[in-house]
């Protein structure tokens, strides 16, 4: 376990050094003058040739990949073309409503998904079934931007349930967090039905029964907790979903974490910026994955053995 | 020497599609695409307006835009442009991009899988590693960040899809070929002399099309997906050229008022990505002798 533990850790790093090389070829090397675009349209020759010093980027190509690197590992994600600030405070100062909203997403998304897995699963092969499988695949053809307006006019706009946008309270909260969890319940759904009948088929589900359980109890305590771990386990996985989400859900809500941060990069084309989110977000499912694999052999021993 | 017959896959094509005929989900899929397709390439015929222009009685005396009715059956934009009319032209769009970017992701996909799978030396696992290392980034944000830097355009937008898109093929030809080359009628071939080539090309490459085909049809769905969010986001496909994503990234701030301009082009995403993903699950279904009999 100590080997795979640490295997697993030095693979991870390794992924995370050639994150820093992809997005250091989209920072520097890709756009046509990233100094130009530093030093803003009206700078002088001489301007743009200190910033293009102070930057390292008359030295060779290695050597700049190696400052890069070196200034990512103290936490510097350079500067914002336009506001002139710190990537990384401008993430920093964005992340807990960022993780706040991810959170809730992550229960929306397990509460849809499980809940539906399971009632297609004990409905298996009748309508209800047939009906929520069918809805598991709507929500993974609906993008969040369509799924967040439509939330939007019909809880906020006409029923006035919840607020049309903003953040605060926990009413704030619900929209955004549901719609991030409607795209992921599709696939949960799938994975808990599929897991829900592996497990009620099993010899103890029959033992159960045969011992004169009833049909409640046999599947909230005994299926249930068998057929749930498997699926938790992928939690760490689906980070990357969450990621790009939040792009598209935080900037329709009007929620301030990094995926808002992101897009009004975006209409500026403050490619820093864009590039932080991206880092963050690339270590996030670093990690993610990471805890997933280390988690998943804990839950289910028959995985130790592979 | 020639016939290893086993090897061949079975002639399935034609119950295969039988098989398929009789899944109605997949039959509803398929008429939806059939309908995209033929709204996309009648479009010219059947747009009553020219997509691209400002009606002089496209708006209300206010300057707002006009519900769907009788003369513009699906309203007017901001612009007082006919909604219909961009609709038709924006399915056009939305097929390019899902089959030129698809087919790029699909190709790249492929050969990298492929040729990691078939060397497995050094080039297997260096290709196998950055495959790795690309399933670590979003494909959103990765895709958002090559569109900024250069400039979108239809065919930009198709080419960064396919940049960020190739990972999930690769990761499923490599594991296939990986396993098809274990197994022992390859090494027959390879004992009786045959070359790499005449194995990629006779016993390899055969055995994955069934795997090419759902891939391919479950990405179009990924791809149209993707675009719209990028339009939707402005920086996928630029306006004036319609597409469903900027139609509504053009118009959302109305959308309280006109909620027409964005649900309707809502609703044809949900419903051409929805297509392709009935028709993809149950062509793996139909194709896949492993899942075969399961639910």
């Amino acid at each position: 376990m100590a080997g795979y533990i640490l295997r697993r850790l030095v693979q991870s790093a390794l992924i995370l050094v050639g994150i820093s090389f992809v997005t250091f070829v989209l920072l520097y090397v890709l756009p046509a003058d990233p100094v130009r675009q530093i030093a803003g349209r009206s700078a002088t020759a001489e301007t743009v040739e200190n910033i293009r010093r102070q930057l390292g980027l008359d030295q060779p190509f290695v050597v700049q990949y190696g400052r890069y690197l070196a200034a990512l590992l103290q936490g510097d994600m350079g500067r914002s073309y336009l506001q002139k600030t710190e990537v990384t405070e401008l993430i920093l100062s964005r992340l807990p409503a960022t993780l706040q909203l991810m959170s809730a997403g992550i229960v929306a998304e397990l509460v849809l998904g499980l809940s539906m897995g399971v009632a297609a699963a004990l409905m298996r092969g009748r309508a209800g079934d047939q009906l929520l499988m069918m809805a598991s695949f709507v929500t993974v053809s609906a993008p969040q931007f369509v799924v967040s307006l439509l939330l939007l006019y019909v809880f906020a706009v006409k029923l006035g349930w919840f607020p049309i946008g903003g953040y605060g309270t926990a009413a704030h909260l619900v929209l955004p967090a549901v719609t991030l969890g409607i795209l992921g319940s599709g696939w949960y759904s799938r994975m808990m039905r599929s897991s829900m009948i592996e497990v009620l088929r099993a010899d103890y589900i029959r033992t159960a029964r045969a011992k004169g359980l009833s049909g409640l109890r046999v599947v909230l305590g005994h299926a249930l907790p068998n057929a749930i771990l498997p699926v938790v386990a992928m939690i760490g996985i689906d980070i990357g979903i969450f990621m790009g989400g939040i792009v598209v859900v935080e900037s329709v809500f009007g929620w301030p974490g990094i995926g808002q941060l992101a897009w009004q990069a975006i209409q500026r084309v403050d490619i820093p910026i864009i590039m932080g989110v991206t880092l963050v977000s690339a270590l996030a499912i670093v990690i993610g994955n990471l805890l997933a694999d280390l988690v998943a052999p804990l839950i289910d021993p028959r995985i130790r053995l592979r | 020497m020639a016939d290893l017959s086993l090897a061949a896959p079975p002639p399935r094509p034609r119950s295969a599609l039988r098989r398929l005929m009789e899944r109605r989900l997949a039959l509803f899929g398929l008429l939806l695409i059939v309908l995209v397709v033929g709204a996309a390439v009648l479009a010219p015929w059947l747009a009553p307006y020219p997509p691209q222009e400002q009606l002089f009685d496209g708006l209300t005396l206010e300057g707002a835009p006009l519900p769907p009715d009788g003369r513009f059956v699906m309203g007017t934009d901001l612009l007082g442009r006919d909604l219909f009319s961009r609709m038709l032209y924006g399915a056009q769009t939305s097929l390019i991009i899902g089959v030129v970017a698809n087919g790029m992701a699909l190709l790249i996909g492929t050969l990298v899988g492929l040729t990691a799978g078939l060397f497995r030396g050094w080039i297997g696992s260096a290709l196998m590693r950055f495959t790795d290392l690309m399933m670590a980034f979003p494909a959103l944000l990765l895709a958002i960040c090559l569109a900024a830097i250069f400039k979108p355009s239809l065919w930009i937008v198709a080419l960064v899809i396919a940049l960020v898109n190739w990972v999930q093929t690769a990761r499923v030809i490599y594991t296939e070929t990986t396993s098809l080359a274990e197994r022992d009628f390859i090494a027959a071939e390879r004992t009786l002399g045959a070359g790499t080539g005449r194995i990629l090309f006779h016993h390899i490459l055969p055995h994955l099309v069934p795997t090419i085909i759902v891939w391919g049809t479950l990405g179009i769905s990924t791809t149209v997906l993707l675009e719209a969010t990028l339009s939707f986001l402005g920086v996928g496909v630029q306006p004036p050229t319609p597409s469903w994503g900027n139609i509504i990234f053009e118009n959302q701030t109305y959308f309280q008022a006109a909620p027409w301009l964005v649900f309707i082009p809502g609703a044809a995403i949900i419903l051409l990505a929805l297509a392709f993903n009935l028709v993809g699950d149950a062509l793996r279904d139909v194709l896949d002798p492993t899942q075969r009999g399961r639910d």
